[in-house]
């Protein structure tokens, strides 16, 4: 009888504190102006690398590397410049290894992205051939290659549509991915299901943008957001697409064409002194696809705080298992931009808050950034978190001896040409 | 409009020229393969009917504005054609079989064609630029992908205009965000706003108090208005008050203004006085700011004035204006002197007060104005009050936490002696808290501008016929004029502007309404 009552006074005396543990919990969440962020892989956002993978960078001979920065410097601003920050990371990070035999990834410092036009545009019709005529060097030099034909290898190819090597989508979806990358990982900005030039196990990154250039344009966050929808870029690309409808399948265009006249849509193809400050002004960023379904506005928009509105039917987002992107923006079918206004302002208002909450956590913005050196939590250290979470290595990896699954003279002939 | 791009987007994004004209429909493509060398199986002997053909069909697709061939083409030659079609989306030898519905809207015909495609490339027919509805043809690449590589519709509603039904809930949303980030990032518990105004009816008082009355309704925060006027309340004055659609209260003091500026400095600070014994009195709760009706204020003033704990001092932007059209003489001496017109507090590294920076008055000594109204700068004596803010509790008999370093307001000003600035009613004037940035930001601007003590100005702005002027001020700015009216120059409108300008000289003749055409003489009504 006693310990009855006695246990039942106890159970009382628990739920009660449970109970007050958790209105404890939610108010100080409430009061809380950010949020933590958990997507599918778990609260991996500010997992340290360190220790959980070791990755070993091939010696090349510099006409890969330095010496293509060297002829043209620009490529270490425009928003392919991953590849090169991403090198000068791993060679003074601590899970660099100079033992090959206790790597867990293998990185070849190719740049194919720095080939650039005199107008800054990278050209990428060399490309594979600079990419295969380094994995010859490697597969000659070290044993590593050819005992898993690369599938403990990763490429960082941050161009339009990855290892496809080509910016015009038919043109890339004709190529497919280079043949000799099949089995390495890649590391790209390209990402779109069901897609060619999607590998299956690739790490999909944001496209390069100056951290320090957007720091030093911050508004105090008190400022009142008084913009509802912004956007600045092209709707029509005349140049290459004088008829309408292949620029951004069209989506672009009707954004245009539906909301000009609506003044809740800042939309022009301006480009102000102010376009990060007017960022941080507005609600809602508009980040529709362009030839290609990525853009560095995406980077811009989670910076500084503007709710992205993506317009990229099927488009992968970057670190999509480290970051939970349905809850943080809003996705717009292409079809559904004529609605884009209804659906903007029909979304409930404690959804809107949550997502400005998301965006506030600073692990968040950081993880979007490559700064220059790098800071815990940025988007190297992501790509690391991301190759870690895919070791160990699967049993297809390591090939038996003689056993040969590339074909080296796969391709079209022009990629076969020495570089 | 018949050629595809690509060709053209081609040549314009490398000089490759790698060029596949696929202009005119399938059977443009197949006499492109055939000039391409492709694996076309065709004869040199058929090109000439295959052109002949490409020629009929170029013709029949202008008449009917879409690329008839291709689809005349895909009914007929649905195999062959096909796999030589003609933009490259066609992935490496993928063919799929898609059964597809293609809607061709044109101006004249509506043409429905619904059929079976073996087809690999996705080609919507070309229709006009803007009034499309979604278009697509076929589906292409790999079996789940549903998103389609080559033109598409732009698809457009029909009434592309915002609806306002939408756009209420829009500003609704954009309020509630602000109202987020003021809750984290502003101010957390907003204090009320005490503003101290005192004023007295002259020509210049409407000028003033509607600018400070438009300052003061931006003002975020709950607000009271504290009005004191000399020489009693004045129904322009109420009347002003009661159309600003703040919370006020207008208290009469019994002294009239002075016309001397020093004189009027003192009695200024009297009426502040009041007011501060006022807020006493009613335990009125808040930050006193002291807005005197002719300074300008900064929103950010009043964002700023809620950190105060008891009392703080802002930096202020003493504008002394001159009045006349010369530039003051000064010497190299003062010129290289010349201070910063900034009265505020001074601030030592470690950021706190380290003492008062004020207006150096020397370079303008001697040719200060003297009398309101006169044309010389009018400088502020000393700290002015517009620069300090107090914590109305400071000023209450008996309120918790108050400083020992706060005199009692009862004790100040009681022997008539001259309070010159705020910091009088302290004991300690070390404890005062420097705001804006340890006094960096101007907050708000110090100005007297003021017309003649004895300018004429019609009663609440409101002209009322008919106005009689009974003495002309010396110095009006109009010119002395004849006063008689000359009857001959009526029609002359030059005349007319005279004789309004000569009325307004006139001392005796009583004023009419409008000048009629044509009447000899301004009428009394």
């Amino acid at each position: 009888m006693g310990t009855g009552a006695g246990s039942a006074r106890a159970m009382a005396a628990a739920l009660a504190v449970l109970l007050l543990a958790c209105s404890g919990a939610v108010a100080v969440a409430r009061a809380q102006d950010t949020e933590r962020i958990e997507g599918s892989a778990g609260d991996v956002l500010e997992d340290d690398p360190v220790g959980r993978l070791k990755v070993y960078i091939y010696e090349l001979p510099t006409k890969y590397n330095k010496k293509m920065v060297a002829k043209d410097s620009r490529c270490l601003s425009h928003m392919f410049a991953a590849e090169i920050f991403m090198h000068r990371f791993l060679l003074s990070s601590a899970i660099r290894t100079l033992n090959p035999e206790e790597a867990d990834w293998f990185y070849t410092p190719v740049y194919t992205t720095c080939d650039l036009t005199p107008w800054g545009h990278p050209l990428p019709f060399k490309s594979p051939r600079i990419m295969r005529s380094a994995i010859q060097f490697i597969s000659n030099r070290w044993p590593y290659w050819n005992r898993t034909e690369g599938a403990d290898h990763f490429f960082v190819v941050p161009h339009d549509f990855g290892a496809c090597f080509h910016y015009q989508e038919e043109k890339a979806i004709e190529r497919g991915v280079l043949p000799l990358l099949r089995r390495a990982t890649l590391v790209q900005t390209f990402g779109q299901k069901d897609h060619v030039c999607l590998k299956e196990g690739s790490v999909t990154i944001p496209p390069y943008a100056p951290p320090q250039k957007m720091k030093t344009h911050l508004v105090p966050p008190g400022t009142p957001r008084s913009i509802f929808v912004y956007f600045r870029g092209l709707f029509y690309d005349t140049a290459n697409d004088p008829e309408g409808g292949y620029y951004a399948r069209g989506a672009r265009a009707s954004v245009w064409e539906n909301f000009k006249n609506n003044p809740l849509f800042d939309i022009s193809t301006d480009h102000p002194p102010t376009y990060y400050e007017d960022m941080q002004r507005a609600v809602f960023c508009l980040c529709p696809l362009g030839w290609a379904p990525w853009s560095p506005r995406l980077v811009e928009a989670v910076v500084f705080g503007c709710i992205p509105v993506i317009i990229a039917d099927d488009i992968v987002l970057p670190f999509a298992d480290a970051i939970p992107w349905e809850e943080i923006g809003v996705f717009v079918a292409e079809d559904d931009v004529p609605k884009l206004d209804t659906i903007l302002t029909s979304i409930p208002m404690e959804v809107i808050l949550r997502k400005q909450r998301l965006l506030a956590n600073p692990s968040m913005k950081q993880a979007m950034l490559f700064p220059q050196p790098a800071q815990p939590g940025d988007a190297f250290h992501q790509i690391l978190n991301g190759l870690a979470r895919k070791l160990p290595h699967g049993e297809g990896v390591f090939l038996k001896p003689g056993q040969k699954v590339l074909n080296w003279t796969e391709g079209p002939r022009g990629d076969l040409k020495p570089w | 409009m018949m050629k595809s791009l690509l060709p053209q987007s081609q040549l314009r994004r490398s000089s490759a020229a790698a060029v596949r004209s696929s202009g005119g429909g399938a059977a443009g493509a197949d006499g492109a393969m055939a000039d391409g060398g492709g694996a076309g199986p065709r004869a040199p002997a058929s090109s000439t009917f295959w052109f002949l053909l490409h020629a009929l069909c170029c013709l029949i697709s202008l008449f009917l504005g879409f690329r008839f061939s291709r689809l005349l083409f895909f009914l007929l030659f649905s195999t062959t054609a096909l796999y030589h079609s003609t933009t490259s989306s066609s992935s490496a030898a993928v063919l799929r079989a898609t059964t597809t519905t293609t809607t061709t809207t044109t101006t004249t015909t509506t043409t429905t064609n619904t059929f079976t495609l073996s087809f690999a490339a996705a080609n919507t027919p070309p229709s006009g630029p803007a009034n499309r509805t979604a278009l697509e043809a076929a589906s292409s690449g790999n079996p789940q992908s549903h998103v389609v590589v080559g033109r598409h519709g732009i698809r457009i509603r029909p009434w592309p205009h915002p609806d306002p039904v939408e756009v209420m809930r829009a500003h609704r949303i954009m309020e509630r965000v602000q109202e987020e980030q003021r809750r984290w990032y502003g101010v957390k518990e907003p204090r009320q706003v005490l503003v101290v105004t005192p004023t007295y009816s002259r020509a210049f008082q409407a000028l003033h108090l509607t600018g400070l009355l438009h300052s003061l309704r931006n003002v975020p925060y709950p607000l009271t208005w504290i009005v004191v006027e000399a020489g009693g309340t004045t129904n322009a004055t109420a009347a002003m008050l009661a159309r600003s659609g703040l919370t006020f209260v207008h208290i009469p003091f019994p002294d009239r203004m002075p016309h001397d500026w020093a004189d009027r400095h003192a009695t200024e600070n009297r009426m502040r006085l009041h007011a501060l014994r006022v807020i006493r009195e009613r335990k009125m709760d808040g930050v006193v700011v002291f807005a005197d009706d002719s300074n300008v204020h900064s929103m950010e003033l009043f964002d700023e004035v809620q950190k105060v704990q008891w009392m703080g001092a802002v930096s202020v932007g003493i504008l002394a204006h001159t009045g006349t059209a010369d530039q003051l003489r000064l010497s190299e001496e003062d010129k290289q002197n010349m201070p910063l017109p900034v009265q505020g507090p001074a601030c030592n590294s470690s950021g706190h007060l380290a003492g008062w920076h004020t207006f150096n008055s020397l370079p303008f000594s001697g040719k200060t104005a003297t009398v309101v109204g006169e044309a010389a700068p009018v400088l502020p004596r000393g700290l002015e009050w517009a620069g300090f803010v107090l914590n109305s509790r400071m000023l209450w008999k008996e309120a918790d936490g108050k400083p020992d370093w706060v005199k009692d307001l009862d004790a100040v000003g009681e022997n008539g002696e001259e309070i010159e600035n705020p910091l009088t009613l302290l004991n300690d004037p070390s404890s005062v808290e420097p705001l804006g940035n340890c006094g960096k930001k101007v907050l708000l601007w110090w100005l007297r501008v003021e017309a003649r003590a004895d300018s004429k100005f019609p009663q609440g702005w409101v002209i009322e016929p008919p106005l009689e002027v009974v003495v002309p001020a010396k110095r009006t700015p109009w010119p002395e004029t004849t006063t008689e009216l000359p009857s001959e120059l009526l029609d002359d409108k030059q005349e007319q502007e005279d004789r309004r300008l000569s009325r307004a000289n006139k001392s005796s003749r009583p004023q009419g309404t409008t000048k009629r055409k044509g009447d000899p003489q301004g009428q009394d009504n």
